[in-house]
């Protein structure tokens, strides 16, 4: 049987979350708000306007083209892109197409045994287009999104599979989140994904013609609609028919692929440099102040969580999903200086919790990694016994207050005193002769149960080791 | 004399001394517009009449109570003594390509016939800042293309002032036809290949095309992004000075503005011309054009009576102290419009594409069957013969498959004029020139109806203009003397960037060379008898 191997590509588009437009001073993020409230004359193209570049979307075009290992160009310059649409007011769109702001690069992307070497194209600026829908009988059109900022980076054919197609877009939307460049959010349409798929026998270096999947709106609909494709054109091939290069929409409620269209001749576009604006010119000074506070990179962390600390590769990946949280377990580690697996857990299970919770950032808890690393040190040092350990972590975040203090104040303190647990623990058994006699007749079980009762007593002071130790000694 | 007859330099003296009120001077220059301008530009204009041909018709929009409001504020601030504007008070016109907020801004098209500006240019902006009163949206061709205002939708258009037959060049032609008349002082124009200095040249006024950048095109409807420059047009040399101290310097709304510090443009007014270097070309004395029957370029002689003036000008500047460089080469200026209509129209065709009746302007009352059929009847039916042709034009030579041919190969051109002019004025070269006199135009105003339809032979009004948009450098034009038929005829003086205050300095020497000059004495036509 003929092995085949799915050679695919990626265009994404990355929405930039710049506080406004990439050519004028509208608001950029327009999520929630009602059509046509965030427009100005310029981004709705009235005649005469002229656009004025936003230089936090260079900035933030060079943060990524920087982390994808591209070569960020010294001079780079705005196209015009010709086509009559609605929601393209000025019926040109200002793109790069000659001379872009980056160009090649690169992400080695781990998989499951392996590592994938995807490369990049190239990355360019460019502006949103609007949305139309249809409503009351006719074609609305709603210029917010006009103006937008966008970076399109582009693959080379480089992926294999729809996995390996999933695993991109995670590690390009933890990227992306990372640098703060964008909020990288699919079902918001701030990365848009468009995936070129073809196969090819095994082992053949060949590109064949391929199918441009659209339209999905998230990395789990973008794996199905892949490997639905990949299935089909192996089908088609061994059933002897040839592979057409259609556009193929993906119906979400459906989970299926319809033919768009056939791509018919390639649209002129009558690209010409845009004579309304500058070359932009990144000179060594701007590139550096860009970069100054270029972060550390997930994958890169994520490698010296494992070499450094020593984290199983599940931990250092949950850790290092999101910057600020990994930023939080390196504080904490520092601050605790102990066992980094140890502090790991703590922040996986309960940390990570309480960030659930309350929807927040590991950077805005009022937990501070070193409140964290004093609450674990009081737990091994058996000055609060585990449980009341947990329960400092929402006191801490609910007050504000650290935990000392609010073991101080709160009298929480573990008991460790024998005389004081000797004293609770004899009155239990006093009290309660029916389970003395149960126990003392097999049912050792129930020493959970005697324990549970001096911790109630002692209001969770007591030290539940020593607890068990006097009790046991009183009901031999 | 009438207030509206006086220069913008005298008028704001008069008006600052409290001598004469805004409103009085705005009531002159209204009373003008009733008695020469006749009936405004409209779409339904019907039938030309006797009547029409004697008048000049430079309006499409009057913004009587705008300016009425605006003239009322520059009393009320005198009178409060604040100190106003530099132009407070002075009457002015602005071409119909500029966005004024709330007035229609038609560019001279029907596709923008209902279209009211949500916002100001900028330059219209800081006239208002400096207290100048806005009498009106002037004709024009449409979208400015055109040598002689006559392409506009928008009819009767314009006529010469000087002589009703002919035309009063374009696009500018509304702004110069406008300030020849007394109709304001002052006129905003735009020029992208000539459109200031070649109307302003048939109509005898002071035309200024500043350097690319040096005014702000924010505002401007949008003909050739990489040469429209908007600029003053005036009736002496110190006018245009003020005009230009106005509206020049940097602007957060347009990127290609430059920030070179704006000077005083009058401080050196009147420095005169001692020491400095004026040279004349032959390139700029005859008119090459490619034949289309042989494939070689001809040539043909211009008006002996421009070349005349020229010669003329340049002996009163010799006189006056200046250095006259003779036969400074420039080879390139042959190749200014073929260049033009390549550059221009890939740059118009992508510019036009918004007018597509979507959103604002004109839209197909016709049913339509889809989007494509409404873009199409809208396009069809709202645009005019002149954008048409161009959008054709640009879209051919932009096309993928012709872009290196044309487009790609029209840009080396016009790196190559640039050249010329880095030479003639390298200070270090052969000619080390302050400014190039040239002509403004091969001839004097045409009559109407004569070149429209032949848009070839109606760029070749431009030979002398447009290759100073191409190179971005600053060029004024400015009436040399009068015709037999006493029709102006216009010298150009084309300068090195942003050195448009040594333009100002030679132009007002030559104003001060010939001010007993009689064609100094002669009055347009349509002034003569009025009371």
């Amino acid at each position: 049987m003929i092995e085949y191997e799915a050679v695919i590509g990626l265009e994404t588009h990355i929405q930039l979350n710049t506080t406004t437009k990439i050519f004028c001073g509208c608001k950029a993020d327009s999520w929630g708000d009602p059509p046509n409230t965030n427009i100005c004359p310029v981004c709705s193209g009235m005649p005469g306007v002229l656009p004025v570049l936003n230089k936090a979307v260079v900035e933030k075009a060079v943060l990524l083209a920087k982390a994808m290992n591209a070569e960020v160009q010294t001079d780079s310059y705005f196209d015009r892109k010709n086509y009559f649409y609605p929601d393209l007011p000025k019926g040109y769109q200002i793109t790069q197409n000659d001379q872009p702001i980056a160009i090649g690069g690169f992400m080695d992307l781990p998989m499951e045994g392996y590592t994938r070497h995807v490369r990049i194209h190239k990355l360019h600026m460019e502006e949103d287009a609007g949305k139309t829908k249809t409503g009351y009988g006719r074609r609305l059109v709603d210029f917010n999104r006009c103006g937008v900022p966008l970076i399109e980076m582009v693959t080379e054919p480089d992926l294999r599979s729809a996995d390996e197609v999933a695993a991109y877009l995670i590690r390009l939307r933890q990227l992306l989140r990372w640098l703060d460049v964008s909020e990288a959010d699919m079902e918001k349409g701030h990365l848009r994904a468009d995936a070129n798929v073809s196969i090819r026998v095994k082992g053949e270096t060949i590109l064949n013609e391929k199918t441009e999947i659209k339209n999905v709106n998230s990395i789990e609909s973008l794996r199905s609609a892949v490997e639905k494709e990949i299935k089909r054109q192996i089908k088609e091939v061994e059933a002897g028919n040839t592979i057409e290069a259609w556009t193929l929409d993906w119906d979400e409620d459906t989970q299926t692929l319809s033919k768009m269209r056939s791509k018919e001749t390639m649209a002129d576009y009558r690209y010409f440099k845009d004579p309304d604006l500058l070359v932009v010119h990144l000179d060594e000074a701007w590139k550096a102040s860009i970069l100054v506070d270029f972060p550390e990179l997930p994958l890169a962390r994520r490698e010296r969580f494992i070499s450094e600390y020593e984290l199983p590769e599940y931990d250092a990946d949950i850790l290092t999903s999101e910057r600020s949280l990994s930023d939080y377990f390196e504080q904490a580690n520092k601050a605790y200086g102990e066992d980094p697996k140890r502090l790991s857990n703590w922040l996986m299970n309960d940390v990570m919790r309480l960030l659930n919770e309350l929807d927040l950032e590991a950077r805005d808890l009022k937990v501070t990694p070193e409140y964290l690393a004093e609450i674990i040190k009081m737990v091994d040092a058996n000055t609060v016994n585990t449980s009341t350990g947990k329960s400092l972590l929402e006191k801490v975040q609910q007050s504000g207050k650290s935990p000392k203090e609010i073991v101080e104040v709160e009298g929480l303190a573990q008991v460790s005193d024998t005389g004081a647990i000797r004293e609770i623990a004899a009155r239990i058994v006093a009290e309660n002769p029916d389970n003395v006699e149960k126990y003392r007749s097999g049912k050792d079980s129930l020493i959970g149960w005697f324990v549970g009762q001096v911790m109630r007593e002692s209001r969770g002071k007591a030290d539940p080791n020593l607890a068990r130790e006097v009790l046991e000694e009183l009901l031999k | 004399m009438e207030l509206c007859d006086l220069s913008a330099f005298e008028l704001a003296g008069l008006i600052r001394n409290r001598e004469v009120s805004a409103v009085e001077a705005l009531e002159s220059a209204l009373k003008r517009i009733e008695q020469v301008d006749g009936r405004s530009g409209s779409l339904e204009a019907g039938e030309i009449t006797p009547e029409d041909e004697k008048k000049v018709h430079a309006f499409i929009t009057r913004t009587e109570q705008i300016a009425r409001a605006e003239a009322e504020v520059v009393d009320r601030k005198l009178a409060e003594g604040v100190i106003p504007g530099p132009l407070a008070g002075v009457p002015y016109t602005a071409k119909d390509i500029f966005n004024v907020r709330g007035t229609l801004s038609t560019a001279g098209s029907k596709i923008l016939s209902n279209y009211e500006a949500p916002y100001t240019a900028t330059p219209v902006a800081r006239m208002q800042k400096a207290g100048a009163v806005i009498l009106g949206k002037v004709n024009l061709d449409e979208f400015t293309h055109g040598s002689s205002s006559e392409s506009s939708a928008y009819q009767p258009a314009p006529r010469n002032p000087w002589d009703p037959s002919t035309v009063p060049g374009g696009s500018s032609g509304g702004s110069t036809a406008a300030v020849a008349a007394g109709m304001g002082q002052l006129s905003l124009g735009t020029d992208t290949g000539g459109s200031i200095r070649q109307p302003s040249a048939f109509c005898g006024v002071v035309g200024l095309k500043p350097t690319y950048g040096r005014v702000s095109r924010y505002g401007l409807i949008a003909f050739g992004s990489s040469l429209d420059c908007p600029g003053p047009v005036a009736r002496n040399v110190r006018d245009a000075a003020m005009m230009l101290n106005v509206i020049a310097g940097p602007d957060p709304s347009d990127s290609t503005a430059v920030t070179v510090p704006v000077p005083d443009y009058t401080a050196e007014l009147e420095g005169g011309v001692k020491g400095m270097r004026i040279g004349l070309s032959p390139d700029f004395f005859k008119i090459q054009y490619f034949n289309h029957e042989s494939g070689e370029m001809d040539e043909e002689p211009i008006s002996a009576e421009i070349k005349q003036a020229v010669e003329q000008a340049a002996d009163r500047l010799s006189e006056m102290g200046a250095r006259i460089v003779e036969n400074v080469p420039m080879p390139h200026t042959k190749y200014g419009i073929p260049t033009y209509f390549v550059i221009s129209r890939v740059e118009v065709a992508s510019n036009l594409h918004r007018f597509d009746g979507v959103k604002y302007g004109y839209r197909t009352p016709l049913a339509i069957e889809d989007l494509d059929e409404m873009y199409r009847r809208t396009r069809a039916e709202g645009f005019g013969a002149q954008p048409k042709l161009r959008i054709l034009m640009g879209m051919y030579v932009s096309a993928a498959q012709y872009s290196a041919q044309y487009y790609q190969r029209a840009l080396k051109v016009r790196s190559l004029i640039r050249g010329d002019f880095e030479r003639a004025y390298d200070p270090d070269g052969e000619y080390r020139l302050d400014a190039l006199l040239t002509p403004a135009t091969p001839t004097p105003a045409f009559k109407f109806g004569d070149v429209y339809g032949d848009t070839v032979l109606m760029q070749y009004a431009d030979q002398f203009t447009v290759t100073a948009n191409h190179a971005g450098i600053p060029g004024l034009s400015m009436m040399g003397g009068l015709s037999k038929e006493r029709l102006p005829l216009g010298i150009q003086l084309l300068g090195r960037d942003y050195d448009e205050a040594a333009l100002l300095r030679i132009g007002r020497a030559f104003e001060v060379a010939t001010q007993d000059a009689p064609w100094r004495k002669e009055k347009p036509q349509v002034l003569a008898g009025l009371a």
